[in-house]
């Protein structure tokens, strides 16, 4: 079992609800088979992860199930994750970079009532990260996998409705729509004006829908230490990027790919680096840039409260 | 006929343990991963092919076979999986060619099927060169007891990507992938 004993053990103690360190392991709910999900059906699952890790971009079609939550709350990604965990995982999950959010804590309670798995909100203590429509800030490691939910995985479907056709394209590896879309962006707005969701190249082969993480996060892709599982429960597809694979947003030699951030600095921590949200303070207009990843932030926050 | 050998101890956590053995092992091609195996094994088979097959075979998936009657055995009665010739999701046969097998379509690709191959040694360092998704400059694995010829034939199967047949390499209790993205050059 060397890719569990190379994991960190589950830390013990720091089980107060609130506190951003790791939740230790729970008994699981044996009323659910571990995970909830069951065993042919995770054997379906993972045969499908892994042929998506052997043909990276590619959708590989899976038969997605019934979850306890509807439909576009994180259904694909929740069955790609029951189908990867074991006990001695340690599970971060974020919504739009925040831990503290609906999505975020009712899917880490799930996890921890039918899989009785060790919960955190640090991005470095964990081995699992499920995430919606987010990368968080601190590089990932060779020892993490990081588990997407995806609403929609196929790149092209705004710009061609049939889905046999979109399958002949990307067996063909035809992607002249797309750049004939963002051309039509560039002639119309003067830039290539997709700022979540921009189309991605991976290992030079595949078009790949990056869910709808922000173009800032799209670098982070590119050769990234861990592994990179995309799970799609309505649409039923999975799909995977290994790690240190290249993964390249499209764009034109005159017109580069820019990640855009707001040209702020956070009002909690002061970052000038991280993806920034806008919050209303007020109803006279008033507003703040606050940090999207919230461990980066709170991080940061304890380090400077440390430093004074 | 009957099979006395058992599966998994623990059929749950043992093939989420595997399973995440042989993910290890297809997202970072080279790299040599140990899996948990049954307590008991039916002469012919490897832990590691043993524990490669209750992880990811099961009614589901077509598998070619050829390691004995007792090993047909213990897979029908563990697996419940159907025996083919042709078109098999999962091959474990030493006579079985990366070409002859099924590889996909260019639409489907994710048809190609899983090679288990059994060798005798696997070593991360020295022998092969290997580069692509997964690795981050070279991987270097040495193979002791692979079928002769079959660099040249990996060159092959490769060259017809996305279509492709991937590999499970077992040796005792330890597993190596090549997923069918890697390029392997002998040094």
């Amino acid at each position: 079992m060397t890719s569990a004993a190379a994991k960190p053990s589950p830390p013990s103690g720091g089980r107060g609800l609130g506190e951003g360190g790791a939740q230790g392991a729970y008994a699981h709910d044996t009323g659910y088979n571990f995970a909830y999900l069951d065993e042919s059906t995770k054997r379906m699952i993972r045969r499908a992860i892994l042929k998506g890790v052997a043909i990276p971009g590619h959708q590989v079609p899976f038969g997605s199930r019934e979850m306890p939550l509807p439909y576009g709350w994180g259904t694909g990604g929740i069955q790609v994750t029951a189908s990867i965990l074991g006990p001695s995982d340690v599970l971060k999950v974020i919504d739009q970079g925040a831990d503290d959010t609906t999505n975020a804590v009712s899917i880490r309670a799930f996890f921890r009532r039918v899989a009785g798995v060790a919960t955190t909100e640090r991005t470095a203590e964990a081995t699992v990260i499920q995430t919606r429509h987010r990368i968080p800030e601190r590089q990932l490691t060779e020892g993490q996998i990081l588990v997407y939910q995806v609403p929609m995985p196929e790149p092209l479907f705004r710009l061609e409705a049939r889905v046999a056709e979109t399958k002949r394209m990307h067996a063909l590896a035809d992607y002249g729509l797309m750049h004939v879309k963002l051309y039509e962006d560039i002639a119309r707005h003067g830039h290539i004006a997709t700022s979540y969701n921009y189309p991605v190249m991976v290992d030079g082969r595949y078009l790949m829908s990056p869910s709808p993480i922000p173009a800032f996060d799209n670098p982070k892709m590119d050769r990234m230490p861990a592994l990179q599982l995309f799970g799609a429960g309505r649409e039923k597809r999975i799909y995977a990027v290994p790690p240190y694979t290249a993964v390249r947003s499209l764009d034109f030699e005159d017109h580069p790919f820019r990640p855009i951030r707001a040209p702020h600095a956070c009002a909690l921590c002061g970052s000038r680096e991280s993806y920034l949200d806008e919050v209303i303070t007020d109803d006279r207009g008033g507003k703040i840039f606050v940090c999207s990843d919230t461990d980066y932030c709170t991080e940061r926050q304890a380090t400077k409260a440390a430093a004074e | 006929m009957d099979t006395r050998y058992p599966g998994f101890a623990d059929p749950v956590l043992d093939a989420q343990a595997s399973f995440r053995a042989v993910l290890e092992a297809m997202s970072r091609p080279g790299r040599v991963q140990a899996v948990v195996a049954p307590p008991e094994l039916p002469p012919g088979l490897s832990p590691a092919a043993a524990s490669v097959l209750l992880t990811l075979v099961d009614a589901a998936t077509p598998l070619r076979l050829a390691a004995g009657t007792e090993v047909e055995a213990w897979v029908r009665f563990h697996c419940g999986c159907p025996f083919v010739c042709d078109g098999a999701a999962f091959v474990l046969d030493p006579g079985a060619t990366l070409m002859e097998l099924e590889a996909g379509t260019d639409e489907e690709p994710e048809r190609g099927a899983t090679l288990i191959l059994e060798v005798a040694a696997l070593e991360e360092a020295g022998g092969w060169r290997l580069r692509g998704p997964g690795i981050r400059d070279e991987h270097r694995l040495r193979v002791t007891g692979a079928p002769p010829g079959f660099v040249a034939e990996w060159a092959r199967n490769h060259a017809r990507f996305p279509c492709s047949v991937d590999v499970i390499l077992c040796a005792g209790a330890r597993i190596a992938a090549l997923p069918r993205s890697l390029r392997i050059e002998e040094s």
